[in-house]
């Protein structure tokens, strides 16, 4: 997906031109290309959808937030409850409406918790959200998964095509918003904000909320790709940390950056998935761990880093003559 | 009565382990500064070494302790020692190195359930070691053995922080870290110490936690991460007697919930997180 768009190049309409040869290429793919590359792409932009949302709360406010499997699962569950009679654009929105309400109830108790409270908060209720939702399952129904009525494989790569440049397109406006700067100069300095006149709480659990919304719907599309559906698919923590780690290896200075990672990232993912079931796990963790040890501003302060050096390379070498 | 008395027994003796693994936890993040994703897989681990050399040579679960606790303490020291000292020196602050080796520890979990899985694999697996009861009362005698361990263990690691030179350094280093190295304290020796010490404790937890619970998975460290989180709150971050404390009131819920609905332990426990978060922040002794 190209995004250069968001840098302010002197080639701004060129690169306009091409983000929209890339767009109406993807949204029309699936008429002319069907097989194992849809369903890569969809996975693909589900992680976008998941790094972007994460990063439209988290990057600003410097709130590290590892929620993100908890409202992905819920919109999961949500999608797997609703699936048969309703149609498929109203349970994406129900999955969203839902992650929006259950995340403001979370942050208005939680975001007045400072760093790492919040942090150990969010990590748990992943599992807390997860056991709610097994107990519900075997007081109701006594069962512990569900059957879900499956959406075609290209009307699901649609869905979360939707989603993805939704969710893009809102990081983008929130961004350069009023409340983004808001948000920035929280995570700056808190109290300073809130003397500038900001409202901090509200602030921080809107956004907070906004960006469950899209996290919500992401797990409702992906949903409706299998047939069957249980809490520990839905709750898996990979969804909380590969979004973060994602981020992280993009670099998060611009929204270029999450974007790269988690199509690198995913990308990487599967291959592994695939080529080394056993040993995927092992070989992912030490990459992740390398990730994090040497790529500090991540791959897009990487390669700005390197285009430094080449470019001070070269007028290095030309001042003496 | 005898519902009475099991759970009295079962919650101690569960508070006694959690408030190992918490007081390991502690360690790491309120001295080393590490929030540790992994540490129940490290449990983990030292529930299988002992299961594992129990099955093949026989070796009593008690006397694995001696082996697995001073494993786990070299890995933590040396993986402290490369992994995360590097982290600390490449992080501008604190905050960042914090999220940082959080995210170095995600990375560590998955490496480390991957070789687990590559030796044990993932079924239930379990023996049965001095499983008798004391015929009077009908107590299985494992967990009276464990229980015994846990509480010296405890004593023994209070003495240790309280009396010995390097127990100061480590207190004075989680009280100031620049301070305490100005005072002559090694300060990268101390942090790594600290990490070691936290992976050998949750490595003893997991032993005892084998010889008590006769199912163990390679799937289990999470939740007890979660559990360790917990108690590290609500003891407040950081502070080691909090920890013990912590652990002993979390043992005590979960014993009681266990004995009449066990399903709803993590329900129970997040609904004293939430309070506790309300209500009092820093935790029962924190600063």
């Amino acid at each position: 997906m190209n995004l250069d768009f968001l840098k302010p190049t002197s080639g701004k309409q060129a690169s306009l031109g091409v983000l929209a040869v890339v767009l109406v290429s993807l949204a029309a793919l699936p008429s002319w290309y069907e097989g194992y590359g849809i369903t890569l792409l969809t996975e693909i932009m589900k992680f976008v959808i998941l790094t972007v949302a994460w990063v439209m709360f988290s990057g600003p406010s410097g709130y590290m937030s590892l929620a993100t499997a908890a409202f992905y699962g819920l919109g999961f569950y949500i999608a797997a409850v609703l699936s048969g009679e309703i149609p498929f654009l109203v349970i994406i929105i129900a999955a969203g409406v839902s992650g929006f309400v259950v995340a403001l109830i979370v942050g208005a108790l939680t975001l007045r918790l400072r760093g790492i409270y919040f942090c150990i908060f969010t990590f748990g209720l992943v599992l807390l959200i997860d056991q709610v939702v097994r107990e519900v399952e075997q007081v109701l129904s006594g069962t512990r998964g569900r059957f879900v009525d499956t959406q075609p494989t290209e009307i699901v790569y649609l869905a979360m095509y939707g989603v993805c440049v939704l969710t893009i397109l809102v990081a983008w406006l929130f961004k350069r918003s009023r409340h983004g700067l808001a948000l920035m100069s929280i995570g700056q300095n808190e109290e300073a904000a809130a003397h500038g006149g900001v409202n901090v709480v509200r602030t921080k659990v809107l956004v907070f909320a906004l960006s469950a919304v899209f996290m919500a719907m992401a797990g409702a599309v992906i949903a409706t790709r299998r047939s069957y559906v249980d809490p520990g698919v839905a709750f898996s923590l990979n969804q909380t940390f590969l979004p973060v780690l994602m981020a992280l290896f993009g670099g998060m200075h611009n929204l270029v950056g999450p974007v790269i990672g988690a199509v690198i990232f995913t990308f990487l993912r599967e291959r592994l998935l695939t080529s080394f079931p056993e040993v995927f796990m092992l070989i992912f963790g030490a990459v992740l761990i390398a990730a994090i040890l040497f790529l500090p501003n991540g791959i897009v302060g990487l390669i700005q880093q390197v285009w430094h050096k080449i470019r001070e390379g070269k007028t290095g070498a030309r001042s003496p003559a | 009565m005898v519902a009475l008395r099991d759970i009295v027994i079962a919650g101690l003796l569960l508070g006694g382990i959690y408030a190992l693994v918490a007081v390991g936890m502690s360690l790491q993040y309120g001295v080393a500064r590490v929030l540790n994703v992994a540490h129940g897989e490290f449990i983990m681990v030292g529930a299988f070494i002992t299961f594992w050399l129990f099955v093949n040579i026989k070796l009593s679960p008690l006397l694995s302790i001696l082996i697995t606790g001073p494993f786990m303490f070299i890995v933590g020291f040396v993986l402290h020692k490369t992994l995360f000292r590097r982290l600390m020196r490449a992080s501008l602050s604190l905050d960042a190195f914090e999220g940082k080796s959080l995210l170095a520890t995600f990375g560590l979990l998955y490496v480390v359930q991957n070789i687990a899985i590559m030796i044990w694999g993932s079924d239930v697996e379990g023996y049965s070691y001095m499983v008798t009861s004391i015929t009077a009362a009908k107590i299985p005698v494992n967990r009276l053995v464990a229980l015994a361990f846990v509480v010296f263990l405890a004593a023994a690691l209070y003495v240790f922080l309280g009396r010995t030179h390097m127990g100061k350094a480590i207190r004075a280093s989680a009280q100031d870290p620049t301070v305490a190295a100005l005072m002559g304290v090694n300060i990268d020796n101390v942090l790594a110490i600290c990490f070691g010490l936290g992976l050998a404790m949750a490595a003893i937890a997991g032993s005892l936690l084998s010889l008590v619970y006769q199912s163990i998975t390679t799937g289990m460290g999470l939740m007890y991460t979660v559990y360790a989180m917990i108690v590290v709150v609500l003891g407040g971050l950081g502070s080691i007697t909090g920890s013990l404390v912590g652990g002993l009131i979390l043992g005590f819920v979960s014993a009681i919930v266990t004995h009449y609905k066990p399903s709803m332990i993590m329900i129970a426990f997040y609904a004293i997180f939430v309070l506790l978060l309300l209500v009092r922040p820093k935790g029962l002794m924190g600063k």
